[in-house]
């Protein structure tokens, strides 16, 4: 077992995150899930199906657990979405499969397509049974993938499943990515995202952590393997860009998050702040608020309606206890060693719409920590022009710019998805890019071969 | 104010809801409390040579979730002494007089042993007698149940026999397990029965343990086949409800006590639109109580109050003149599906349905100009074009184009024509159009369309006056060609 369970084994798995992060939704049992998909129309082209961007076909496995048919279930998604048991904890349904169900013009609840996805994918974990797919008969190709996150995954999935080596380079000590840091516990165990990867590791790829990649081991990599999958994600967060950002107190969104999930963190201070309000702030303040932090602020600079945070994220954040505190801006950090507090000014739209600070409207928020979750940047700079090299692939606002279809970038041998091309969206849009980038990696060696 | 009081083979009923022969009605303790519960009677579980029944022996369907679509039994008839059954018989008359209740027979088939049950039961306060021609399981192993049932002249020969010697109505259960049902019901009328009732329960495996491979009901790792009842069984039962009442070849026929499937008012009131005078019920009380009476009592008052109907007599057999031979309907009478796009949501199981399982006439190109197509008013049985005349893209093509579509997560505030962003309208390419030049009228689109009233079936005019097929042919016509 020690193989097919390398990765789930090191996980921390901490009884105290276990009893602070339960499920934000259970797992359905036999008698619940039975029922729900029971209640499935098996809608023709179902707008589910559309929905997701990886097209799982929902009323096909959904049909497969009202008959009992489990493994044919959690291989109609794996069919579709390598990674369909994160997919199925992760993604925020209520804007896709879920969103998209005809029961919101029927009688108005939507089929818990999430919950059932996620039982399918549970039986068959629980199953013991290996991935229903078998790695294809080896081609002689091979292909570097950057980055072990969610995109690579699934794009070295499809490689393998068509006989294509596939070497995944992570700067991290264990794989998954985002999937496996950065999302919330209690939507994601850290486990989960690594049980899965154990089986996706069936088909036969090959990872090397603790490794970055700059611009001179990726020239490395190119010539040694027949294709690149560039799949790296963003970099890291913004700062605040106001003096006192070394204090000791002062994080972002992702170091917290996956310093709880790793088990570096166990504890949150009675005081937080969270600049920021999209979805990986929330994730923060929800995490701050189970760690022990007895009040947490939201910190925005606009008001409820621009939030980039989802709807239903916003709402379960104000369950969990959290504050918001809108138009108002950060603009200094106070603390000698420590921070100790966050002075704020408040802001107002002027004519044009800009934000204008209200002079003499200053505050200051007491505070223990500061959590900063204002946005990723790029990670592109080792693909970027410098003096004496060219651009490896062409790059926009630090993105790098793809065939949507083929997941191609401008230099026919590179082939992107995820985060590092859009900008950073879920988890499933990267699966799908990986999937997409797979099938046209594959589709272009066969023509180079041709050519040749 | 309409009432449910009747009369049926002469027998005053305060309401037309008897429970059936069967394990409801196993002693007079369970039919007191069903009387309570508002059962205006009760068929006692038959009596009879005393019997030792098998464990398990029940089984059923379930279907989507709902337990119980079908039902199935291999119970014997009463497994009591027959003095105590004839003991509670009297003591459940002496203590609700108005209430019918209806001895179930069923002894060896001699003479003296049926003169000598008849007796009994009468003696004992019976308001009537119900001959158990139908059990298919066990007894009939042993040349009763429906070893008689099956066999009109047995059927026949009993009947006289329980005539010979019967003060009360005398009421002959018919089998289902028979290729006509009217030949033991005209054998039922010949021996001087006062009344039939049907159908008994139909002959059955309902599955089998896909683990062990046992089907069930399973007793010690084997089965029988067993008697099937339930919902499931209802159309039968109509189909056969209706065949007995529309025979004539005898005389008017007798009086019907109805059974098969029935559950709810709606039930009920079928039935006796089809000729029957009351109604038997089982499955249903087994699957949820004698309480289920309540509602039977209540809808059916109801809906009778609503049509005008003052007592049961007022509606019984309204819907048998509707039944005629498939010769009999009028061919040139056409409906057109109709989809009204204010209540489509949007599911497309009309589309599929109609490719895969009919005519191929329902498209989804409302957004490609399918809108503006013209209705020229052809019926397509007269015009027998070829499947698909305008090349329209099939399901399959249909769904390979969808999968090649690339759909991503809307971000919030930005991307608000997301996939699942505004849910309460549906979209105008999902709502499905019907040729109607090409649709034959089945119903299929509507019968699968899940929200009522969103596909209605509308008449159409063809200009062709009414014409059954008897008529055509008896006019020496061959197939009407219309149009081109």
């Amino acid at each position: 077992m020690s193989q097919t369970n390398r990765f789930q084994e090191q996980s921390p798995a901490s009884p105290e995150i276990v009893l602070r992060f339960p499920d934000l939704h259970p797992a359905f049992d036999k008698q619940a899930a039975v029922p729900e998909a029971n209640r499935c129309l098996y809608c023709f082209d179902a707008p589910c199906m559309q929905a997701c961007p990886t097209h799982i076909d929902v009323p096909k496995f959904i049909k497969k657990i009202a008959s009992g048919n489990l493994m044919g279930s959690a291989k109609t998604i794996l069919d579709a979405n390598i990674l369909g048991a994160s997919c199925s904890r992760a993604c925020p349904v209520q804007v896709l499969c879920e969103g998209a169900c005809v029961m919101h013009r029927y009688n108005k609840q939507p089929i818990q397509i999430g919950r059932l996805q996620r039982y399918a994918m549970d039986a068959l974990h629980a199953s013991g049974a290996p991935l229903p797919f078998a790695p294809g008969e080896d081609s002689g190709a091979s292909v570097a993938l950057i980055g072990g996150g969610p995109a690579s995954l699934s794009c070295a999935a499809e490689l393998r499943r068509r006989g294509i080596r596939a070497d995944i380079y992570d700067a991290r000590p264990l794989p998954g990515g985002l999937n496996t840091y950065g999302i919330a516990e209690y939507k994601l165990t850290f486990e989960a995202s690594l049980r899965e990867i154990d089986m996706l590791a069936q088909l036969g790829v090959n990872f090397h952590f603790n490794t970055t990649i700059d611009a001179e081991k990726l020239e490395e990599l190119e010539a040694s393997h027949d294709a690149v999958f560039l799949g790296m994600g963003l970099g890291a967060i913004h700062r605040l860009g106001v003096a006192g950002e070394q204090m000791q107190g002062m994080t972002n969104a992702l170091d917290f998050i996956a310093g709880y999930k790793s088990g570096s963190i166990t504890a949150a201070p009675a005081r937080v702040a969270v600049v920021g309000a999209g979805n990986t702030a929330i994730d923060a303040a929800n995490a701050a608020v189970r760690l022990g932090a007895t009040e947490v602020h939201m910190i925005y600079r606009r008001g409820p309606e621009q939030m980039s945070a989802f709807d239903f994220e916003y709402e379960h954040a104000k369950q969990e206890g959290v504050k918001f505190l809108f138009h108002v801006a950060p603009i200094g950090i106070s603390g000698s060693e420590k921070v100790e507090g966050l002075e704020l000014q408040k802001l107002e739209a002027s004519a044009d719409g800009s934000l204008v600070p209200l002079q003499g409207s200053n505050v200051r928020l007491p505070t223990d920590m500061i959590i900063l979750a204002i946005g990723q940047s790029t990670h592109t700079d080792f693909l970027a022009a410098v003096e004496d090299r060219a651009e490896k692939v062409k790059l926009e606002r630090g993105r790098i710019v793809i065939d949507r279809a083929s997941g191609q970038t401008s230099n026919p041998k590179y082939f992107a998805g995820g985060d590092c091309t859009n900008g950073g969206r879920e988890v499933v849009d990267a699966v799908a890019d990986g999937k997409r980038a797979g099938v046209g990696i594959a589709t272009w060696l066969e023509g180079e071969n041709a050519n040749a | 104010m309409p009432t449910l009081e009747t009369t049926f083979a002469g027998i005053r009923c305060i309401n037309p809801f008897w429970l059936a022969s069967a394990p409801p009605t196993n002693c007079g303790e369970q039919i007191m409390r069903a009387f309570d519960a508002g059962w205006g009677g009760a068929v006692w579980k038959t009596i009879g040579e005393q019997v030792t029944n098998v464990s398990s022996r029940y089984s059923s369907i379930d279907w989507a979730g709902q337990r119980m679509m079908g039902f199935n039994n291999i119970e014997l008839i009463s497994d009591r002494p027959t003095e105590t059954n004839l003991r509670e018989i009297a003591e459940v008359k002496r203590r609700y007089p108005k209430h019918v209740v209806i001895a179930s027979l069923m002894v060896e088939s001699k003479r003296e042993t049926w003169h000598d049950i008849v007796q009994r039961a009468e003696d004992a306060g019976a308001d009537g007698l119900e001959l158990n021609f139908g059990c298919p399981h066990g007894m009939s192993e042993r040349g009763m149940g429906s070893a008689v049932g099956q066999v009109p002249e047995y059927c026949q020969q009993i009947t006289s026999w329980v005539k010979e010697k019967a003060r009360t109505p005398v009421i002959v259960k018919l089998t289902p397990n028979i290729s006509d049902i009217r030949m033991p019901a005209r054998a039922a009328k010949r021996a001087g029965a006062d009344a039939v009732s049907a159908i008994n329960t139909i002959n059955s495996i309902t599955g089998i343990d896909l683990n062990t491979l046992e089907p069930r009901p399973k007793v010690d790792g084997k089965s029988s086949h067993g008697g099937y009842c339930g919902p499931a069984v209802k159309p039968i039962a109509l189909n056969m409800v209706q065949q007995v009442n529309s025979d004539f070849v005898d005389g008017n026929p007798l009086p019907m006590s109805g059974i098969g499937g029935i559950g709810t008012w709606q039930d009920a009131a079928e039935f006796i639109l089809l000729g029957a005078g009351t109604v038997q019920v089982c499955t249903a009380a087994m699957h949820y109580g004698y309480r289920i009476v309540e509602d039977m009592n209540d809808g059916l008052l109801e809906w009778m109050r609503q049509k005008g109907y003052e007592t049961i007599e007022d509606f019984r057999g309204l819907s048998l003149p509707n039944m005629r031979e498939w010769k009999s309907l009028n061919l040139n009478y056409r409906v057109v599906a109709e989809i009204h796009a204010d209540k489509c949501i949007g599911c497309q199981l009309c589309y599929t349905a109609c490719w895969d399982g009919a005519h191929q006439c329902i498209h989804l190109d409302r957004a490609d100009g399918g809108s503006q197509a013209v209705v020229t008013g052809i019926d397509p049985r007269y015009s027998h074009h070829d499947p698909n005349p305008h090349g329209k893209p099939t399901p399959a093509m249909r769904f390979a184009e969808s999968v090649k579509t690339i759909s991503t997560t809307p971000i919030p505030k930005l991307d608000l024509d997301g996939a699942g962003n505004d849910s309460s309208l549906t979209p105008l390419h999902r709502i499905p159009r019907v040729d109607a030049d090409e649709c034959v009228g089945c119903n299929l689109c509507s019968l699968v369309c899940p929200v009522e009233d969103c596909i209605t079936m509308e008449r159409v005019e063809n200009g062709l006056p009414p014409q059954t097929w008897e008529e055509r042919v008896a006019a020496g016509a061959g197939p009407i060609v219309v149009g081109h």
